[in-house]
């Protein structure tokens, strides 16, 4: 794979839990990144999202981040980084990925200075895209959800890896939005063939009732969700009368 | 007290098994769900028991790779098992056999431990198939011997109507003698396939059909021609699985070709 530009592959949601599914898609994305010929995939990334999102039924970060670790134990190129769950309040996507850009950048950095030979197959300055399913970039219709400039900037500036279940909705959806394509060369479309609808809303519900889900996740993850007693009817009610986050925050910043 | 009242049940998979993935395991995990939920059965174990290389279908790698795959798949699970018995046959066996097979070790072991237990004393049913014909009892020799169901998905059961693929009296005795525990698949409606087929609905207190509620579709057949194209197939099957299949480099354009010009065991009779 030489000549080839790394690329790292970043993955931002609540991961309430994560499941097969979240990991599928940076196989996927891996797979198909490779096939284009021109980038090789060298990390993924899993940023789960801070608290102070406020979305309905999140557990607390601290446990996420822990599922996240032991589902990705066996994995040898995807991370969980705390970063964005760490902040204060919550992170605008945008931010987040800025953030891992400078630090990919910043480790390149340090890479290429030490070396003293001419780079080789590591060489190249990493990019870093935004690894998502097609239902996050449905998101981009949601009023009040996305500022317009921050679409611009993760859909132009970074791009956009975004894995679709069998269907031809993600065409579409990029058909209908003029930012969206503006930058189509940015957005890298993968099928995903096999019918797989792990969605954590599933798999939390199933906890309530408890029905298995045991091969919907990683055993490990499991067991971390039964000793610490985690998706109940109480923690599905969490955050219930508040408003996300992000339609609270970017209204403020926009008055 | 209840739990006494409750019928055991044994759930059978019998499949390819080529190779085995999550989904094969979540229809034990579903099924089991199901019949617990009806508060009047109590699965007691799952038995993968995957078809003889005899069978002759397309693509099927050998039964011990099979096994051994499915043996590393069920290495977590406390109550499901891989059984070889039918691989280990000279000749493809039909279902029903294999379902007549496994009900008779069910009742040898129950005799083994009621030897055991002397001082016991149990009722014994002794049935015979003639007078149970056209019944929807199931065998049952001892109230404690657990009952046999096959496990399977809806395309399975659709796969009823296809001509001599199977014997009318195999379909009567499986669904009349052992009942049926059938998970939704997407494209299928099992409901109405049994309303359509008389002795389907005859019989259709003994077809337990299970909704999954998380669509899963990961086809053995998408694995194979992910694997041959290089693409990764993790986390659609177990981690050793994965590894087994990519150390022992199993499915490729040449295993693909495997039993390309026979014809299915099922068709040959």
């Amino acid at each position: 794979m030489a000549g080839r530009i790394p690329l790292f592959l970043l993955a931002c949601g609540s991961f309430n839990p994560i499941t097969h599914q979240h990991m599928r898609l940076f196989e996927l994305a891996r797979d198909q990144m490779h096939q284009t010929g021109l980038y090789r995939v060298v990390g993924g990334i899993v940023s789960p999202v801070s608290n102070g999102y406020g979305k309905h039924g999140l557990v607390a970060s601290k446990h996420r981040l822990a599922m996240a670790r032991l589902a990705l134990q066996s994995s040898d190129w995807v991370t969980v980084d705390d970063w964005e769950s760490q902040q204060s309040d919550w992170t605008e996507t945008v931010v987040t990925m800025r953030y891992h850009y400078r630090r990919i950048t910043a480790q390149y950095q340090q890479r290429t200075g030490e070396r003293k030979d001419p780079p080789t197959e590591n060489s190249g300055k990493p990019l870093l895209k935004l690894l998502c399913g097609a239902d996050f970039m449905e998101t981009f219709k949601v009023s009040g959800l996305w500022r317009d400039d921050h679409i611009e900037e993760v859909v132009g500036r970074f791009g956009l890896v975004c894995v679709s279940r069998g269907t031809l909705q993600t065409d579409r959806t990029v058909h209908e939005s003029d930012v969206l394509s503006r930058h189509r060369r940015n957005i890298f479309l993968v099928r995903e063939w096999v019918q797989n609808e792990i969605s954590a809303t599933e798999v939390r519900r199933a906890l309530r009732r408890g029905y298995s889900v045991k091969y919907l996740l990683p055993d490990s993850v499991i067991d971390y969700i039964k000793e610490n007693n985690l998706y109940t009817q109480d923690s599905e009610m969490k955050n219930k009368e508040i408003k996300l986050r992000p339609l609270n925050k970017q209204t403020i910043l926009q008055d | 007290m209840a739990s006494q009242e409750k019928t055991k049940v044994v759930l059978l998979a019998c499949g390819s098994f080529n190779p085995i993935t999550n989904m094969h395991l979540r229809m034990f995990e579903l099924a089991r769900d199901h019949l617990e939920d009806t508060g009047r059965y109590t699965v007691v174990k799952g038995i993968v028991s995957p078809v003889g290389d005899p069978y002759g279908k397309k693509g099927l790698v050998t039964a011990c790779g099979r096994v051994t795959m499915a043996r590393l798949a069920t290495e977590n699970s406390d109550w499901i098992t891989v059984d070889d018995w039918e691989c280990q046959q000279i000749e493809w066996v039909p279902t029903a056999k294999v379902l007549w097979h496994y009900h008779e070790e069910l009742i040898s072991n129950e005799n083994i431990n009621d030897d055991v237990d002397k001082g016991k004393r149990r009722k014994r049913r002794k049935l015979e198939q003639n007078e149970n014909a056209g019944q929807s009892s199931c065998i049952n020799t001892n109230a404690d011997t657990p009952q046999l169901k096959l496990l399977c998905g809806a395309d399975v059961l659709e796969s009823f109507d296809v001509p001599s693929l199977w014997k009318t009296d195999d379909i009567e005795e499986i669904v009349s003698h052992y009942g049926i525990v059938c998970i939704t698949r997407f494209g299928c409606d099992p409901e109405k396939f049994i309303n359509q087929s008389d002795l389907l609905y005859k019989h259709r207190k003994n077809i337990h059909v299970v909704r999954e509620w998380v669509i899963n579709e990961i086809s053995a057949t998408h694995v194979r021609r992910s694997l041959r194209r290089g693409q990764s197939v993790r986390y659609l099957l177990p981690d050793p699985v994965v590894n087994y299949i990519q150390e022992n480099n199993l499915y490729t354009a040449e295993s693909e070709r495997n039993n390309a010009d026979q014809v299915l065991a099922p068709f040959q009779r």
